[in-house]
């Protein structure tokens, strides 16, 4: 019983990250119906600015500021620079030069850092509190808990009641028709980048101080891992990421903890081509999404 | 697709075979022109190509990009190497067997996966297909008392048949046996794309709804194009696997998947021939810029290495999407197209298919 | 494809072709020697996500050898070093491996890194009868002189370290409770098969893996906490041996660790844990070498210098000084392979024993034994410093032989560390 509570404590502070990761992909797709391949090099280009100025300033929160701005910056330059590039009639083109992306940052990381690990520090204590001797989650899991749950809560409110919000929605479903009511759509899909950048970079961030450390290929498995939650939860559903992250997280650790670290992989595919065939939009689509 | 007197790739069947055979002796005579690493080299383009000649019909043909071809190319090598360490006897039979042991192996796990992928569009599939590339190690070191873990499984060496060793070097023989494969493989999936079922595979990847009224089993075109694909693959992992008598999950990475799909970007997505020239070039570049950075001081060398080819690999990606969708193919033909060319009728010349990247159901 | 598109791929052949002869060059009678070089090469992983850790080997071993070039080279020649970059992939193993024989022609390969990669030619360089030296790993595999006559380990093999450390483990603290965290691969089954054969079938109370594709083992350090595990092996590579630490720390999870040397260098483990966090987490961290390491030793001594001079002051750690012991091994191998050395002439050197490298035990290269150290000794981090614990050097085969004690002195450094014939 100790062993079940331990292992479902540990899933639920992974699958925060985990679900933050997938609100980015979900981000993207809402705004642009494009799954970004290349969201976790790019988040980890960020990560690597908030080691740089965590290592000169001393400050965790200046590192994390830098990094946040970082990837705004970033999603906005791939969204401009690369992919507009992506031929409006196929989904595959964004596939594609996403995963150009992806080897171009993800080498350019290599040339410039090197492939050693860095250890990246965090603002809190992340020793775990023991409750009734088992060790729960610590005070750096309850953080990234409710950073989630924070950046979960501000995004619906921006797309339920703020212009901006509708405003890519409805790009994002209707793009002619949205653009015959005046919205600026190619705005709004730039909206959509940046933020979900931003929302990636952080996740990354959270996640990274608690894995090997920094090194380019940090967000690899983060990648695979944040797009079955996204399937999961459904490519449409903010909620759906939420929930899709703590179910995934839970799993993995109830995976690890009774069946072995290796067969992780193999149950994240085992659970990816279930949902896929057995609702392909996710446990949390909206009924008209669940063509794709 | 409209006012083509002949649709791509469609051509007499005896014509093709005729084609292939030629490029066959055209390439075996070309391995006596090769010192070894030249002729191992030829062997790993003639294994890629098999990959990636899949891939490229996969995706020209019904417009499913996997990112998971190199985990099928894995299945085909382990297919191949345990059904050769089991079998009795030794020489051709054994690699004949083996091999087709591979492609059935490639072909079940490529069923599989297909029949998950007719119910996937684009970013989904390539999403499925990358976690089974994620998962293969897994896989490997799970059932490792058959697989062997991460170590792999390895086949005894077996040199050049007695007949020939006189004649031929060993790197020269593997690079021959390669070319003979593969353009086995090639000239299959050639007669596929210009028969019956390739107006099927293109009449779903443009317009799925129309195909279905018309008769057209869209969901079973597509797994069987998957499925084809696949064993293309798996034949060209067992090759592999014949050349370097081993196969592990650690060869099958992510990365190299990547490698497929630019070889295949940047060849021209759908042209089988773009597919070869993007062999030749993920074989050819990482070398070229090895030979280039080894005279860098120690430092800078460590930093580019390897590094560096995957920098150009990307950029060449981008690129290629950006400013020429058809890759070297459509820039070989889109270049021969300006002068008059008598000899060819135009039609045959167009870029193989037109529409490459098609939307899907979610964009009408 | 059409008419034309073939013909221009024929076009395309035909330059391969032609490319391909005109790189051809003459081969020489001896490959890899000429009057004044012997050109040798390595595979060992620059980039990819197992670079990390690895890296700076190969970089300490051609240091070493500019060293020794600078110093007149060995019998007149100068060492020359390729290093190919294989990212620890298997495939890329065999392509680079194929390009050092045949289009570099080395006269050797030294030190190929990783059990998964070698493999993959370890058939390869023994069919072509390329001399196979010092292979990075500690698989057995490579101790088969009947199977693979060309190829002579380097590492410790894991089933000796372990029984080493087991021995010391159960003399240190015998009333402990013994568990293992393990790579879930060959490294962490013989490493348990060595524990194993010295605390007997029931003597780990709890087994556990890690798999390198997944960076969190918090649900294994949670098991080995609640088996109540005191005394805990580890079979991890440097990254996963912090990570362990590291996680037991956040669970408040206080226990002795001790680890392969695969997973044991201090230096490396600060650079993952941080240097305000490690020497706490690492206090009393027990682990096994074989090589030079003490500090004051003067092989240190001297390998720092080098390594200040020709490796740009790169961070020194026990992976410098393995790469230079590799480094001073093949050259005293090459100076005792004669004045013109050939492959036949070499392997002999090594076979007739008369090599003594710089371990702290003898090399055990014979006829019957392609095996380096067969024998480790006890290593324990104190306040920061990680050190040899005086007298406790253990000797042992790969089997069920007894693990015994080792008295003998370590090799002494000669001179200005430059072996002669």
């Amino acid at each position: 019983m100790d062993r079940l509570v331990f292992l479902l404590g540990t899933g639920l502070a992974r699958g925060a990250v985990l679900a933050l990761f997938a609100l980015a992909l979900v981000l993207i797709w809402r705004g642009a119906r494009v799954v970004n391949f290349a969201q976790g090099a790019m988040a980890v280009v960020s990560t690597y600015v908030a080691f740089e100025v965590t290592s000169l300033t001393g400050s965790y929160w200046l590192g994390l500021l830098a990094a946040l701005l970082a990837g705004g910056l970033l999603g906005f330059a791939v969204e401009r620079g690369v992919m507009r590039f992506a031929s409006p009639a196929s989904p595959l083109s964004g596939v594609i030069l996403a995963i150009g992306l992806v080897m171009v940052l993800q080498s350019a990381l290599g040339i410039l850092f090197g492939p050693d690990y860095r250890p990246m520090r965090v603002p809190f204590d992340d020793r775990a509190i023991v409750v009734g001797g088992v060790p729960l989650l610590s005070p750096y899991d309850l953080f990234v808990l409710v950073v989630a749950v924070v950046v979960m809560g501000a995004l619906a409110v921006l797309f339920r009641w703020t212009s901006l919000g509708l405003q890519m929605r409805a790009a994002a479903f209707a793009p002619e028709v949205s653009r015959l009511l005046g919205v600026r759509v190619s705005r709004t899909v730039t909206v959509g980048w940046v933020l979900s950048s931003v929302v990636g970079s952080l996740a990354a961030l959270l996640l990274v101080p608690t894995s090997l450390g920094l090194n380019p290929h940090a967000t690899d498995s983060l990648f695979v891992l944040g797009f079955t939650v996204a399937v999961v939860g459904g490519l449409d559903s903010p909620v759906g990421a939420l929930v899709g992250g703590v179910v995934v997280g839970v799993a993995m650790s109830l995976v690890t903890g009774y069946l072995g670290a290796g067969l992780v992989p193999i149950a994240v595919l085992v659970l990816l081509v279930l949902v896929l065939l057995l609702r392909p939009a996710g446990l949390f689509a909206a009924a008209e999404a669940r063509r794709a | 697709m409209t006012g083509r007197q002949r649709l791509p790739g469609q051509r007499p069947l005896l014509r093709t075979l005729l084609v292939a055979a030629g490029w066959t002796v055209v390439a075996l005579g070309g391995t006596f022109a090769l010192d070894p690493f030249r002729n191992y080299q030829l062997a790993l383009v003639a294994a890629y190509l098999c990959a990636t000649a899949g891939l490229t019909v996969l995706v020209g043909a019904t417009g499913q990009l996997s990112l998971g071809h190199a985990a099928l190319m894995a299945v085909g090598g382990y297919g191949f190497a345990l059904t050769r360490n089991a079998l009795p006897f030794d020489g051709l039979p054994a690699f004949v067997v083996a091999l087709l042991a591979g492609a059935l192996a490639s072909a079940v796990v490529g069923l599989l996966l297909g029949l998950a992928a007719a119910r996937l569009s684009g970013p989904y599939l390539a999403g499925l297909t990358l976690a089974v590339v994620i998962a293969l190690p897994a896989v490997a070191s799970t059932w490792s008392t058959v697989l062997h873990g991460d170590q792999g499984v390895h086949i005894a060496f077996e040199g050049v048949p007695d007949a020939l060793r006189r004649v031929v070097a060993l790197e020269q023989w593997q690079a021959m046996v390669a070319v003979v494969v593969t353009s086995a493989v090639v000239t299959g999936l050639t007669v596929l794309r210009g028969g019956r079922f390739g107006l099927r595979m293109l009449a779903v990847r443009d317009d799925e709804v129309a195909a279905r009224l018309s008769g057209i089993p869209a969901g079973r075109v597509k797994v069987l194009a998957f499925t084809a694909s696949s064993v293309a693959a798996g034949v060209g992992g067992a090759v592999l696997c014949f050349v370097a008598q081993t196969v592990s999950p650690g060869a099958y990475t992510v990365g190299f998947s990547l490698l497929l799909v630019v070889a295949v970007v940047v060849g021209g997505l759908g042209s089988i021939l773009g597919a070869a020239l993007g062999s030749v070039v993920i074989v050819l570049l990482p070398w070229l810029i090895g030979r280039l950075t080894a005279n860098l001081p120690a430092d800078a060398a460590q930093r580019l290495d390897g590094n560096l080819a995957v920098l150009v690999f990307g950029l060449l990606l981008i690129t290629v999407m950006a400013v020429a969708p058809h890759g070297l193919h459509g820039a070989l033909v889109a270049r021969r197209r300006r002068r008059p060319s008598p000899d060819v009728p135009r039609p045959t010349a167009e870029p193989a298919p037109r529409k490459v990247l098609v939307p899907t159901e979610e964009q009408r | 494809m059409s008419q034309r598109s073939r013909s221009v791929a024929l076009i395309a052949t035909t330059a391969l072709a032609a490319a391909g002869l005109a790189a051809c060059s003459t081969p020489e009678p001896s490959p890899g020697v000429t009057e004044d070089t012997v050109t040798v090469g390595t595979h060992t992983p620059l980039t990819g996500p197992a670079a990390a850790g690895y890296s700076s080997i190969s970089a300490a071993t051609k240091a070493y050898f500019d060293y020794v070039n600078d110093n007149g080279g060995i019998n007149g020649r100068n060492i020359e070093y390729i290093v190919k970059d294989d990212g620890y992939n298997p495939a890329t193993t065999s392509t680079v491996v194929r390009e050092l024989v045949q289009e570099d022609e080395v006269f050797a390969v030294i030190n190929g890194l990783g059990t998964p990669t070698h493999s993959a030619v370890v058939d390869y360089l023994n069919e072509n009868d390329v001399p196979d030296l010092f292979v990075a790993s500690g698989s057995p595999k490579w101790d088969q002189p009947d199977t693979f006559p060309n190829t002579f380990a380097y590492n410790a093999n894991y089933i000796v370290e372990a029984k080493a450390l087991a021995t010391y483990a159960q003399e240190t603290w015998p009333d402990k409770t013994f568990c293992v965290l393990g790579q879930d691969d060959d490294f962490g089954t013989d490493f348990t098969t060595g524990l194993v054969q010295v605390l007997g079938a029931d003597g780990l109370a709890s087994t556990q893996t890690y798999s390198v594709s997944v960076q969190d083992v918090v649900a294994q350090v949670g098991a080995m906490q609640a088996a109540g595990c005191e005394v805990n092996f580890l079979a991890t590579v440097n990254g996963f041996t912090a990570l362990a630490l590291g996680t037991a720390a956040k669970m408040k999870y206080g226990a002795q660790w001790v680890s392969s040397s695969s997973g044991g260098d201090y230096p490396t483990l600060v650079g993952y844990l941080g240097e305000d966090v490690a020497p706490l987490l690492l206090q009393g961290f027990v682990s096994s070498n074989y090589l030079p390491f003490s500090p004051d030793d003067a092989w240190v001594a001297l390998f720092q210098e080098i390594n200040d001079e020709y490796n740009d002051g790169a961070p020194f750690s026990g992976n410098k000084i393995y790469g230079m012991s590799v480094g001073y091994l093949f050259a005293q191998a090459l100076a005792k392979a004669g004045d013109d050395p050939t492959r036949e002439s070499l392997l002999d050197a090594l076979e007739v024993g008369a090599l003594t490298g710089n371990g702290i035990v003898p090399l055990g290269f014979s006829t019957d034994s392609h095996a380096a150290f067969e024998g480790v000794g006890i290593t324990v981090v104190d306040e920061g410093v990680q050190d040899y614990v005086d007298g406790e050097i253990y000797t042992t085969d790969a089997g069920n032989g007894p693990v015994e004690p080792y008295t003998g002195e370590a090799v002494a450094l000669e001179g200005d560390g430059i072996p002669t014939a």
